[in-house]
């Protein structure tokens, strides 16, 4: 009790000092008995001796000019990235243009942004959104306004990881939406096509479903008629995720307290009004936390594209390290890609988080 | 509650807005409500109570189906609820249903709650709906709360809310669900004080209640039910003074001390 005074009558006990700030904290957490002050020692030890050398290495003997001769020193050779980061980030784009994918992943992520805060939600933001996407397919596709044209095959690296992931993800999350309320509906056909749908999807891997995208698929097609790989595997991702997603969205529909359904039905409001107003605005709140663990997944489940054929940000980084002259800088090469997908789902979790602490209404 | 104020209302006119024929449900193979009459006059306030199980929640969650009946004729205000969705969405919107755990809607603020009917229903302007929304919120003594959220509201401004949210719909009857039955022992009276001013106001009430004295001051019926059936109908005074039924005497035993 060292500090204490009077408020209004009431005596205020301050906590002793040693419990608060710095120090208390340390002595809380970290030396609060013999056992946690051995551990404590232990693991400062094992830190000190794995992160300086690895600091040393990645810091102080690196290498970062493009075309150094990284043979020659221990340390982490990062010209690998700066000598091939076109190849790594757009894969075969012609080089000469690519201030167009630059502009249009630029305008992307500026929309994104702008998007996190839900005070700018309207009809304005709804407007720039189509307008920007056109902007963007135009800047990458080009054959008008003066563009020169260029083939989708081209595309590669982190144009097409976004691509897959960023459509991939808009249209899934509603998809999954239909099919769980679906599979919540009374109606027996229904009901019945979307449990078959999900637990068929469900029941297969990812990577069976893309080369079902990519070998099989086409075999269906009539002669002559050729659906692009990149729009295939689209396709595969969002089915895919769509099923994780409705059962993720059917969680929080079985969580939802009956009473909200007798309310709204006892107002009078119809099935679509019930489910769109009341139910799904709660539903989905709850479970923000697990869709958005879906949406990440799915986010770096799109690098497995990697197994038929296409170019996305692991195939274009490998097909640098297959060159003679970078080889054996693996290492280096996959921490690089390594921290733009975290970047991108570091960004997601924080933005899931804000949303759940906005939604919060205290009930 | 003193002479005056929970003096009852005449019921004026004949004209029936409930009627209930001949009517069964069965729950599987649980007999819930056997062989229900009721004829219900406008502005009539009917106390409905009984032993817990014995139907009377399920007997006015049928009025604007909530339950669905298997047998016989529930026709409110004119129009007999069958399978047609249209017909069940209109007695819906003209009942009032007052649930025992308020089930406000928690993601929207109070005057949201108050209006989404009244929008989206009613198809009122928003400005309009809002106009109406304070009207009752005034009328239920918590207009200062409109911009609040129901988890930031005590159980019984949560109950009165709830009642100025199904008012805003203008509807003819209103149904109560043991709607003091979930507050704690303070709070009860705040709401009883809303649903006896809207019997003065003249609106035709079915009331599911555990709260004898305000049957007895209010209804102008009372119905007691016991394992799905209406044991005895009376009005008030003879009900409690002078019950018929064996059973009825020993609930009103066991209920009052």
């Amino acid at each position: 009790m060292e500090l204490t005074k009077k408020n209004k009558g009431k005596v205020i006990v301050k906590p002793p000092i040693s419990s608060i700030g710095i120090p208390g904290w340390i002595r809380e957490n970290l030396f609060s008995s013999p056992f946690n002050t051995v551990l404590t020692i232990i693991i400062v030890s094992i830190l000190w001796f794995s992160i300086l050398p690895f600091l040393n290495w990645a810091l102080i003997d690196s290498s970062w000019l493009p075309d150094a001769n990284c043979r020659e020193s221990d340390g982490a050779c990062w010209s690998i990235i700066s000598s091939n980061y076109k190849i790594i980030l757009f894969g075969f784009y012609p080089q000469d243009i690519l201030w167009r994918p630059i502009t249009a992943i630029f305008l992307l992520v500026s929309l994104l942004f702008i998007s996190r805060n839900r005070n700018y939600w309207n009809a304005f933001l709804g407007y720039s959104w189509i307008i920007s996407l056109v902007i963007m397919g135009i800047l990458l596709k080009g054959g008008i306004l003066g563009l020169e044209a260029v083939d989708i095959e081209r595309w590669g690296g982190i144009i097409l990881t976004l691509l897959l992931s960023v459509f991939g993800l808009t249209a899934a999350y509603p998809l999954g939406v239909i099919l769980a309320l679906g599979r919540q509906s009374k109606m027996p056909v229904i009901k019945t096509f979307c449990v078959f749908y999900i637990e068929l999807i469900r029941g297969v891997p990812l990577i069976s479903l893309l080369f079902m995208s990519s070998v099989v698929f086409p075999l269906f097609l009539p002669e002559g008629v050729s659906i692009n790989a990149i729009l295939r595997a689209q396709i595969a991702i969002i089915m895919f995720t769509a099923a994780y997603v409705a059962e993720v969205v059917r969680g929080g529909l079985q969580g939802m307290n009956k009473g909200q359904f007798e309310a709204a039905d006892s107002l009078g409001l119809n099935y679509f009004q019930t489910m769109r107003l009341i139910i799904l605005p709660q539903a989905l709140k709850i479970v923000i936390p697990p869709s958005v663990s879906v949406l990440i997944s799915a986010f770096k489940d799109t690098s497995l594209v990697v197994i038929i054929g296409l170019y996305d940000l692991l195939k274009t980084t490998q097909t640098t390290l297959s060159e003679p002259k970078w080889m054996g800088f693996s290492a280096e090469a996959y921490i690089f890609i390594a921290i733009i997908y975290f970047v991108c789902c570091f960004f997601m979790s924080n933005y899931s988080r804000k949303l759940e602490k906005e939604l919060d209404t205290g009930l | 509650m003193n002479e005056e104020k929970t003096k009852k209302e005449d019921v004026s006119s004949e004209d029936t807005v409930i009627e209930i024929v001949n009517m069964h449900k069965w729950y599987g193979d649980f007999h819930v409500l056997n062989n229900i009459n009721i004829t219900v006059k406008k502005k009539e306030i009917i106390v409905v109570c009984g032993p817990s199980g014995s139907g009377k929640s399920t007997l006015i969650r049928c009025i604007n189906r909530l339950e669905e009946h298997q047998k016989g004729q529930i026709i409110v205000d004119g129009i007999e609820l069958t399978k047609d969705l249209k017909n069940i969405e209109k007695v819906r919107s003209e009942v009032g249903m007052v649930f025992q755990h308020f089930n406000l809607f928690p993601h929207l603020t109070i005057v949201e709650n108050l209006t989404i009917g009244p929008i989206w229903v009613r198809k009122i302007p928003k400005k309009e709906a809002e106009k109406i929304a304070m009207f009752y919120l005034e009328k239920v003594q918590i207009a200062e709360q409109a911009a609040k959220f129901p988890g930031q509201l005590s159980g019984g401004q949560q109950q009165r809310v709830a009642i100025a949210r199904s008012l805003c719909m203008k509807p003819n009857i209103m149904l109560f669900d043991e709607a003091t039955s979930a507050l704690d022992p303070e709070m009860v009276k705040e709401v009883l004080d809303v649903i006896i001013n809207l019997a003065h106001d003249g609106m035709t009430m079915i009331v599911v209640t555990h709260e004898m004295g305000f049957a007895k001051s209010v209804a102008h019926r009372v119905l007691f039910m016991d394992e799905g059936e209406i044991i005895e109908e009376n009005d008030p005074e003879e009900f409690f003074n002078n019950p018929q039924n064996d059973r009825t005497k020993l609930f009103l035993s066991q209920i009052l001390y």
